[in-house]
C-alpha cells in the first residue's frame, strides 16, 4: 500500500531554489497530519552533501539521485528517474514546486504513472485520510477543491511563495540514501544546449517577495525608472500590466495577469494600474496589495489593502524616500 | 511538413465566473467562448512554420459542439483542416482523458510537430499538452518564446524562459512545443479567411470512435469564489509627501512588509 509523503527538491547549478524549502516544509505538515514519513528527493550531480540540509526543514529521509545527466533539468531524465523511484517505494503523495520546472515535470510524471495531478495548488488538507488540494482556476476567479480518487501517488505542485518555510532546526537529522536507478541515454531526447542567465539581477516575479508593478498610467517606458528605484530600495521585482507590455514599455516576461505570470508576493504595489479582471486574477493571492492611482473609481481599489488616490509620479518618488527610513534601520 | 495545432475553447478572459448550484461547476449561460489565448500562439506558429517550409496545418479540438466554432476560427486564420473530437454529453473530463483522446487521433497521423498553448486559461492545469507528448512517446518543450529550426528540419531549438534565465532546449522532431506570449503575434481571421474556412474539411469523431472511456482520476469536489479581500484603507493626507509617509509607516508598522 502506498505510504509516505515525498517532496521533490529543485536545484539549479547545485543550489536549492527557495521553492525546495517550501515543498519540504509543506510536506512535513502533511506527513505529520497523516502520521507518515517525509522523504525529500534530490536529483542532481554532486548534491549529496548539500542534500542533508533538508533534514533541518523536516525531511525524515533524503533520497539522492546523483548522475551527470541530472545536473540540469530535462523532463526526459527527471521523469525516467522519478518514475523508477516511485515504482520502487510507492509513496502516497508527491509534492513539487509549481515553478517552471515543476509545472513541466509533474504532468509528464503523472501521465507516465497514469495518475491524477493537480497543478499550482495554494492549500493542502487531509480529509478522511485523503489529500484534498485547493487550486485557483480561471486564474484565481474561482477556487477548486480536488481529490485524487484511488490513484496513487497523488501528484501536486505548490504555488511558489504560498507555503510557509519551517524554521531550520539544526538538531534534526535524516538518513541520506543513494537512489537506485538507471538512465538509458538513448532515451534522453531533449538537450539543454544553452542557459542564458538574466543579467538584470532582479528576482523573477513568480519568486519575488515584493513586486512593484506599473500599468497604462506609467505613460511611457522611461517612467518605469521611478518604479525601479522604489524596487531597488525595498528589494522588489518590477512587473507590468498587459497594457504596459502591449505598449512595448516592458518585456512580455514582466506581464502579470491571466495571460501572463501568476504571482503571490507578500507585497504588491500597483502603480497606474486600473485593475482589469485579468490583472486582478493574476495577483489576487498577494498578501498585501497597495494601489496608487489618481482615479478613485479604479477597480484596483476594491482589492487593495492600502489605496492612495493621487498622482503616482508624485507619490512613488516620495514613497521611495520614506521607505528608506525603515529599510536602512 | 505536417503540422498539428491543438485548440481548446475557453471562456473569454473578461468572463466573471459564477458557480453553479451544484457547487462543482460554473454557470455556462452567457459565457462568450473563445480560442484559448495561449493556443492562438500555437496556431500562429503552426501557420508560420507552414509558410516557411510548406506542408499543411491540421487543428484538433476536443469538447462539445460549440468547440467547432473555435476550430472554424483556426481554419479562418489559415489552418487547412480540422479534426473535432465530439464529447457532447460526456460531462467534465480530466486532462489525462483529453490527452488520451488527442493521442488516439494523432498517433495514426503523419506529423512532424505539434503546437499547443502553454496552458488553458480555464483550468490552468498545463497538463494536456505534456501528457499528450507522453502518450505519443515523443519529447515536449514547454513555454516557448523563440524557435530556431535545424537546417534539415529534423530538430528545433526552443527558447524557454525559466526563473532568472532562458533555457535553450534542443528537441528532435516530432515533439510537442507549448507556446506563450512573446513567440509571435497571432493573426486575426480575415473576412476572406472566414469565408474560406466554411468550406475547409472538418472530420468529426466521438470518444467512442476512438475507444476512449472517461475515467476522471481527478475529481472536483467543490468550487468556491476567491477569498474576499477585506475593504482596504484609503490613505489620507494634505500633500503627496504626507500620503507617502503614512503609507510607508503603515507598510512598516501595520502590514510589517517593509
Amino acid at each position: 500500500m502506498a505510504q509516505g509523503v515525498w517532496a521533490i527538491a529543485e536545484q539549479r547549478d547545485g543550489e536549492f531554489r527557495k521553492i525546495t524549502y517550501e515543498v519540504v516544509s509543506e510536506g512535513r505538515r502533511l506527513a505529520d497530519t497523516l502520521g507518515q514519513q517525509l522523504t525529500a528527493v534530490v536529483l542532481g550531480s554532486g548534491m549529496k552533501d548539500k542534500a542533508s540540509e533538508l533534514a533541518q526543514y523536516g525531511a525524515d529521509k533524503i533520497i539522492v539521485a546523483d548522475d551527470p545527466n541530472l545536473a540540469t533539468y530535462t523532463a526526459d531524465a527527471y521523469v525516467s528517474v522519478l518514475a523508477q523511484l516511485v515504482e520502487a517505494e510507492t509513496p502516497e503523495i508527491i509534492i513539487l514546486g509549481a515553478s517552471t520546472q515543476g509545472k513541466d515535470l509533474a504532468p509528464r510524471l503523472a501521465a507516465r504513472l497514469n495518475v491524477a495531478m493537480a497543478q499550482d495548488c495554494t492549500a493542502f488538507d487531509i480529509e478522511d485520510g485523503k489529500l484534498v488540494a485547493t487550486r485557483p482556476i480561471f486564474t484565481g476567479k474561482a477556487y477548486a477543491k480536488v481529490t485524487f480518487e484511488d490513484s496513487t501517488p497523488n501528484i501536486v505542485t505548490a504555488r511558489p511563495n504560498v507555503m510557509p518555510i519551517n524554521q531550520p532546526d539544526s538538531g534534526r537529522s535524516a538518513e541520506v540514501v543513494d537512489a537506485q536507478f538507471s538512465i538509458d541515454e538513448a532515451q534522453l531526447k531533449t538537450k539543454v544546449v544553452e542557459v542564458i542567465k538574466d543579467e538584470s539581477g532582479r528576482i523573477d516575479l513568480t519568486e519575488a517577495d515584493k513586486i512593484v508593478s506599473g500599468g497604462r498610467g506609467m505613460k511611457n517606458a522611461e517612467n518605469f525608472k521611478i518604479l525601479e528605484e522604489l524596487a531597488d530600495v525595498i528589494g522588489a521585482a518590477v512587473g507590468a500590466s498587459r497594457a504596459a507590455v502591449d505598449a512595448g514599455w516592458r518585456p512580455q516576461t514582466d506581464q502579470v495577469g491571466q495571460t501572463g505570470k501568476i504571482v503571490s508576493p507578500n507585497l504588491y504595489i500597483a502603480c497606474g494600474i486600473s485593475g482589469a479582471i485579468q490583472h486582478l486574477a493574476g495577483m489576487g493571492t498577494s498578501k498585501i496589495i497597495v494601489a496608487i492611482n489618481k482615479d478613485p473609481e479604479a477597480p484596483i481599489f476594491q482589492k487593495a489593502d492600502y489605496g492612495v488616490v493621487d498622482d503616482l509620479f508624485k507619490i512613488v518618488p516620495a514613497l521611495t524616500e520614506e521607505v528608506k527610513k525603515y529599510v536602512e534601520k | 511538413m505536417n503540422i498539428i495545432a491543438c485548440v481548446k475553447q475557453v471562456p473569454d478572459t473578461e468572463t466573471q465566473i459564477r458557480i453553479a448550484p451544484d457547487g462543482k461547476s460554473i454557470v455556462t449561460e452567457g459565457i462568450k467562448w473563445v480560442v484559448n489565448p495561449y493556443d492562438e500562439f500555437g496556431i500562429e506558429e503552426a501557420l508560420k512554420t507552414k509558410e516557411k517550409f510548406g506542408g499543411q496545418v491540421t487543428v484538433i479540438g476536443v469538447g462539445p459542439k460549440r468547440v467547432t466554432e473555435a476550430l472554424r476560427t483556426a481554419l479562418a486564420m489559415g489552418a487547412d483542416k480540422a479534426i473535432f473530437i465530439n464529447d457532447e454529453g460526456e460531462g467534465e473530463k480530466d486532462s489525462l482523458t483529453v490527452a488520451r483522446a488527442l493521442a488516439a487521433v494523432i498517433k495514426d497521423m503523419d506529423y512532424d510537430i505539434i503546437f499547443t498553448g502553454q496552458r488553458g486559461i480555464d483550468d490552468d492545469m498545463a497538463m494536456i499538452n505534456v501528457a499528450l507528448a507522453e502518450f505519443l512517446g515523443i519529447p515536449h518543450v514547454t513555454l516557448a518564446i523563440k524557435l530556431e529550426w535545424a537546417d534539415d528540419q529534423k530538430s528545433v531549438k526552443v527558447h524557454r524562459p525559466v526563473e532568472g534565465a532562458t533555457m535553450v532546449v534542443e528537441a528532435p522532431l516530432p515533439a510537442v512545443i507549448t507556446c506563450q506570449k512573446g513567440l509571435n503575434e497571432p493573426r486575426y481571421a480575415s473576412l476572406p479567411g472566414i469565408m474560406k474556412a466554411k468550406k475547409k474539411p472538418m472530420d468529426t469523431k466521438t470518444l467512442a470512435d476512438l475507444g476512449i472511456e472517461v475515467t476522471n482520476k481527478l475529481q472536483v469536489i467543490q468550487l468556491s469564489p476567491p477569498p474576499e479581500r477585506k475593504a482596504g484603507k484609503i490613505i489620507e493626507g494634505e500633500t503627496p509627501e504626507q500620503k507617502a509617509a503614512e503609507l510607508a509607516r503603515l507598510l512598516h508598522e501595520e502590514a510589517k512588509v517593509i
